[in-house]
């Protein structure tokens, strides 16, 4: 079973000193037991329950038996290496699986003690509440208002056009871009800088007033000064949303999270306060990952 | 030789150029130390080879047919005695016929006067001579070509610079002849359509609201004046459009929305093929179709709520028309709306906009100009569509806004303006051409306009 797995493999063929502290005879699939998961995974007041989740891409079991707690305003970062699940992860917290065909989700998942994966709920209103910001900025090739405009419009948040501007206009200061493009707002969206697009798509989530914001390494495709800004709006936004977290840069996590979770294969390896995690980590992949020996 | 043995010849000839080349150019680049030490790779001697033997022989060829008719022509008609000289064209090339018959075989040269026997066997010796001399000069284009790039094969020389720049040519030769042909029937319509005005007074054509087009034979014929307006044409052109598109476009892009968004994999692949099967269903049967089971049915429909329906109508050929262009409406918007990125999909469900919002506000919008593009099709299809419209509207010209009457569309017409025999300088031919000019002209303004239009309203993804 081991043998056709891409991380095992890839690090058997690693040279000698940059071996992780794993032993050789020992592959990092057999250093996971499923559904332990070490450190603290459940908080006091959830946010989200998630029990024995485990998500099938038609026979690929993609995400393995995860239990976890999010709570209620707070910042949690899922870190692992590419392919551990923890994009896929993500999207079952807002449904956005549900568009790919071949993809099942088992478990109990629920928002404020709400399943979310039951039949008759009504996901529209499940993504009102669940916002999300994309790898690569996504805004429509529309204006930047009518961007932000967008989710109000169809949920009916505003009765007149002047409910409209003030939704826009607080959405867009709160997104740190409000003084950069108060004077074009009829300018298309995509004519903006990538560090600014993403801003809008923030901007574009928090117009709907959610509840929970979850982003899928919202940084990666900005440069330093893009990110930087985006980090400090995270940090700012922590005050009044929950928010979820993917990122590839461990230094991302520790800036701007609170707990830290870290995914292996599928599975939850470990999920702790982010300083402890990133100062002392309980399991030996934890350790490996932080440290850079494979990822 | 004939022509058509030449060419496979000259082809041979560059195949044999292009291999000679070759072995050279790697025999030159064997003592250098490989074909590293070469400007160009030995592919790129070899095929510069060919086209210097090929090129220059082919246009060598080609000049020559094309005049070495009008040629022999001159030489035969100055070989006959003075006093049968032809006075006219029109003599000449019956003179000429009559001589080449003979020359051929089909006429018996008892029948005819000597001076055409004599101009026989000289068209025939001219024919022959001038048949082995382009043989022997083509042969000797192709082969002095291939030699002269033989000599050129040298390490110094870069053959690859001269291959792209002669093959961009090419390309643009044949970019050149389309381009070339579309004005060359604009052109020649043009024409026919002045001599059409010269006729009938273009006030007439255009305001006009009869068509009946005839020519009298004789002064006295009855109803011997022709009515040559286009009006009641184009009415019936935009009305039976207008009906197919009616059908076409709601079917078409609602199917198109079903197929790429809500339908499963599995239904959209045997879905899609065989709506795309609609349009390659022969007009023809489609027009049966029409005139037999469509058109019938419709009379008898109108006849049960009380109205008065022919047994022709715009309606039976609109709707038939309507189902035969669905698939191009159908299926070039599901490409479109497929070619929308998923992220902006994923970005309007992640804000809670259900399916059919997600459709309607950013996907829609952003394929919009491919849409469009799938309709204008539609619309040129229908527009040009005559086979449906000759068996199920009928031929009778009615000004009507009546889709249960029938009417004739501007195709038809020309159809049957240009059907048998005819001669070419009378109103009635000519004005095919002006009615295929103004349909041109209609066309084209319909596409600029949609294009303006697509400009402005469309939402442009990167």
């Amino acid at each position: 079973m081991n043998t056709m797995n891409p991380a095992v493999t890839s690090e058997a063929d690693m040279p000698e000193e940059t071996i992780a502290p794993v032993d050789e005879d020992k592959p990092a699939e057999t250093l996971v037991e499923e559904g332990k998961t070490v450190g603290d995974p459940f908080s006091e007041n959830p946010k989200f329950k998630l029990r024995n989740v485990e998500v099938f891409y038609g026979q690929d079991r993609a995400i393995k038996n995860i239990s976890l707690d999010i709570g209620r305003n707070e910042v949690i970062a899922f870190i692992g290496p590419s392919g551990c699940g923890k994009s896929t992860f993500l999207r079952c917290l807002n449904r956005m699986n549900d568009s790919i065909d071949i993809c099942r989700v088992k478990g109990q998942l629920s928002i404020d003690d709400h399943d979310i994966y039951d039949p008759k709920r009504d996901v529209v209103e499940l993504r009102a509440r669940v916002g999300m910001v994309f790898q690569k900025p996504n805004p429509f090739p529309k204006s930047i208002y009518d961007n932000v405009a967008y989710g109000p419009r169809i949920h009916g948040l505003a009765n007149r056009k002047s409910d409209l501007d003030e939704i826009v206009e607080n959405s867009l200061r709160k997104a740190g871009l409000w003084d950069e493009v108060k004077d074009r707002l009829d300018a298309v969206a995509t004519g903006m800088s990538g560090g600014q697009q993403q801003r809008l798509c923030i901007a574009r989530a928090i117009a709907v007033s959610p509840e929970v914001i979850l982003m899928d390494e919202p940084c990666s495709a900005l440069d330093p000064i893009a990110t930087a800004k985006v980090e400090e709006l995270i940090s700012e936004m922590s005050e009044s949303y929950t928010i979820v977290i993917v990122t590839h840069s461990m230094q991302q996590a520790a800036r701007v999270s609170h707990r830290t979770a870290y995914f292996h294969l599928g599975h939850l390896v470990e999920v702790n306060e982010t300083t402890k995690v990133f100062t002392a980590p309980e399991h030996e992949l934890t350790e490996s990952y932080i440290t850079g020996r494979f990822g | 030789m004939q022509t058509a043995n030449l060419l496979p010849l000259v082809l041979v000839l560059a195949v044999v150029a292009y291999g000679l080349a070759y072995m050279r150019s790697r025999a030159v680049a064997a003592p250098l130390g490989g074909i590293r030490n070469l400007k160009a790779l030995p592919f790129y001697y070899a095929t510069r080879a060919a086209l210097w033997c090929a090129i220059p022989a082919l246009l060598v060829l080609a000049a020559w047919a094309g005049f070495e008719g009008k040629v022999i022509q001159g030489i035969v008609i100055a070989s006959l005695p003075q006093d049968v000289w032809p006075e006219s064209p029109g003599e000449a090339s019956l003179i000429l016929s009559q001589i080449s018959n003979v020359a051929a075989g089909k006429l018996n040269p008892d029948f005819v006067p000597d001076y055409i026997v004599g101009a026989a066997s000289v068209l025939e010796t001219m024919d022959n001579q001038s048949a082995n001399f382009k043989a022997a000069l083509v042969l000797l284009v192709a082969v002095s070509g291939a030699a002269f790039a033989w000599t050129r094969v040298a390490p110094h020389i870069n053959a690859r610079l001269n291959v792209e720049t002669t093959l961009r040519r090419i390309f643009f030769v044949c970019a050149a002849l389309a381009v070339l042909t579309t004005a060359g029937i604009v052109f020649s319509v043009i024409l026919e359509t002045i001599r059409f005005f010269g006729r009938v007074p273009i006030s007439d054509f255009l305001f006009s609201t009869s068509w009946s087009p005839q020519t009298a034979l004789r002064a006295d014929q009855v109803g011997s004046e022709g009515a040559f307006g286009v009006i009641p044409l184009f009415t019936g052109t935009l009305l039976i459009s207008a009906i197919a598109l009616l059908v076409a476009v709601p079917v078409g892009l609602l199917s198109a929305i079903y197929l790429s968004e809500y339908a499963s994999k599995r239904v959209r692949s045997t879905a899609k093929p065989v709506l795309e099967m609609l349009a390659g269903i022969p007009t023809v049967v489609y027009g049966f179709f029409a005139a037999l089971t469509v058109a019938p049915f419709i009379r008898d429909l109108a006849e049960m709520v009380g109205l008065e329906a022919s047994s022709q109508s715009a309606l039976a050929a609109g709707l038939v028309m309507g189902i035969m262009i669905v698939p191009f409406v159908s299926s070039l918007s599901d490409d479109v709306i497929n070619a929308v990125p998923q992220a902006m999909r994923d970005g309007s469900l992640a804000l809670g906009a259900t399916q059919s919002e997600t459709m309607k506000k950013v996907i829609f919008p952003a394929a919009l100009p491919g849409i469009i593009g799938g309709i204008l099709l539609a619309a040129s299809r229908a527009i040009g569509e005559t086979m449906i419209v000759v068996m199920a509207a009928g031929l009778a010209a009615n000004l009507t806004a009546n889709p249960l009457e029938s009417v004739t569309t501007v195709t038809v017409q020309i159809a049957t303006l240009l059907v048998g025999d005819q001669e070419f300088d009378s109103a009635k031919t000519l004005s095919a051409f002006a009615l295929g000019m103004l349909l041109f002209i209609v066309t084209l303004l319909l596409n600029v306009v949609a294009l303006k239009i697509v400009r402005k309203y469309r939402e442009q993804y990167d």
